[in-house]
């Protein structure tokens, strides 16, 4: 039997037996960054669409969790660091060819148009709210004025800052499982699945509810779509990313992907969400977990797996 | 000016005597290396073929890890070497994620750290630590654009192949074989 046997004599620490350079911090910010993309996403959909009064969970309710989901994820950004102290390197210059400079500077701009959008829908948690000093009340009252014009923004930037979190891991030619750019689309769709389950959690109108259970059932058909589509260019591609794809295929990531992102995280959900529209008594904070559950997991398996598919050796 | 790098996979004798000139040169962090020897043993027993070579950042022309830098800390000098800027690098860790060779490291500093090909000698005008070194005098090191160098000349006499080329990096170490 013809074999080959490479040996080789590196042994630098996180790179060798296989790259563990990424950890943790990388995966809960792509799943807190996509989850902010598809609240903020459906929050400025249904504004722009003059559904404010329709969809008050989606628009008024559900963003204020999103400033603290990416600060949470900026935090974890910056506990990755490894050259902490020269962070602010970052914003001294902008690079068309790199995802993380592009990621660095959606953040910096989705954050605080993130925390205007939440400032002026304060109300509706806390009714008696007072802004204390002119200046802030009128800055309110220039954002409610031209409300429909910061949503367009938000809802370019959340699209953005949601394709971001899969172009991050799709533009590495050198780890081939990451290297498709069906990535972009999928972490999206995840993230506006995640978004909208969150939306049903803070909804409290029923018929508010089921249009997200629907929205989410449609988008968890559209994800799985899209990993089959995935595997399928997968194995029609080079021999590197036959062998990543592998992984998933029999190898040590199967039963963990399945089983973890697409049924319990994907199939489930649905069809209890499915069985919900069918006038079923499922509590809904079920589903939600399930689906945010499947959409961190997604990430997580995406980051490790793609660390160990590799070129050489 | 281009400066590469080629090394004769028939006279390597993996001695690892460029490994530890490289970590003496540029004070590598115990436990690291910037440059590696690899062993590929193929065919079928007893017809065997074994290939030594001395591996490290193959300088690429088309180096994904300057293009997914996001501060600009990794760059091409002059001569095309690709170098870190120390206090310029945030240890984000994506040129270490995109480098198909794997060259990269972080330092226990934070920054990430790399084959430099001894650009602080190459700038005097000597060569790179573990070409100075080697006892086979395997290695060859110069610029491509200068049809006299010894690296010109070598690869115009023989035989040779890069890393990978597939992955469209444009390598700047040969390996005559």
């Amino acid at each position: 039997m013809r074999e080959e046997i490479i040996t080789s004599g590196r042994l630098n620490p996180n790179i060798d037996p296989f790259l563990q350079i990424w950890h943790w911090h990388i995966p809960l910010y792509l799943f807190l960054g996509g989850l902010a993309a598809g609240i903020l996403f459906f929050a400025s959909l249904y504004t722009i669409l003059n559904k404010e009064n329709k969809y008050p969970g989606a628009v008024r309710r559900a963003p204020i969790i999103v400033p603290f989901l990416l600060i949470i994820g900026l935090t974890a950004l910056f506990f990755d660091l490894k050259h902490k102290l020269y962070f602010w390197q970052l914003y001294t210059t902008i690079r068309i060819q790199s995802p993380m400079s592009w990621g660095a500077w959606t953040l910096m701009a989705i954050t605080p148009l993130s925390m205007v959008w939440v400032a002026i829908h304060i109300r509706e948690f806390f009714p008696n709210w007072d802004w204390k000093f002119s200046i802030l009340k009128d800055l309110e009252a220039f954002f409610i004025k031209y409300k429909k014009y910061l949503a367009w923004v938000i809802l370019y930037f959340s699209v953005i800052l949601g394709i971001y979190t899969g172009i991050l891991f799709s533009a590495f030619n050198a780890r081939p499982l990451w290297n498709t750019s069906i990535l972009g689309p999928l972490f999206l769709t995840s993230g506006l699945s995640a978004g909208a389950a969150v939306i049903i959690l803070f909804s409290q109108r029923k018929k508010e509810r089921i249009n997200f259970a629907k929205i989410d059932i449609m988008l968890i058909g559209i994800e799985l779509f899209l990993i089959v589509h995935m595997f399928m260019g997968f194995l029609a591609s080079t021999e590197v990313q036959i062998e990543a794809a592998n992984m998933f295929l029999g190898g040590q990531y199967t039963a963990p992907f399945w089983i973890f992102v697409v049924l319990i995280g994907m199939i489930l959900p649905a069809v209890l969400e499915f069985l919900e529209l069918r006038n079923f008594h499922i509590p809904a904070v079920i589903p939600v977990v399930l689906v945010l559950f499947g959409s961190i997991m997604l990430r997580f398996i995406f980051a490790y797996a793609g660390q160990m598919s590799r070129w050489l050796y | 000016m281009r400066y590469a790098m080629a090394i004769d996979t028939k006279k390597c004798v993996g001695c690892s005597d460029c490994v530890v000139a490289c970590q003496t040169e540029n004070n590598v962090p115990i436990g690291y290396c910037r440059d590696w020897i690899v062993e590929v043993t193929d065919g079928t027993y007893p017809q065997l073929e074994i290939e030594i070579r001395s591996e490290r950042c193959n300088h690429c022309e088309n180096s994904p890890c300057v293009r997914c830098c996001p501060t600009g800390a990794s760059h091409y000098e002059a001569g095309g070497i690709v170098t870190v800027t120390h206090h310029k690098c945030i240890g984000c860790g994506a040129c270490i994620t995109s480098c198909p060779y794997d060259a990269r490291y972080s330092h226990p500093d934070g920054y990430v750290d790399k084959c430099t090909f001894c650009i602080h000698r190459v700038k005097k005008g000597q060569q790179p630590a573990c070409v100075a070194v080697c006892p086979t005098k395997c290695m060859y090191f110069g610029d491509l654009d200068d049809p006299k160098s010894e690296v010109s000349v070598v690869l115009k006499k023989r035989k040779y192949k890069t890393l990978i080329p597939e992955a469209g990096t444009k390598p700047h170490v040969y390996y005559l074989i």
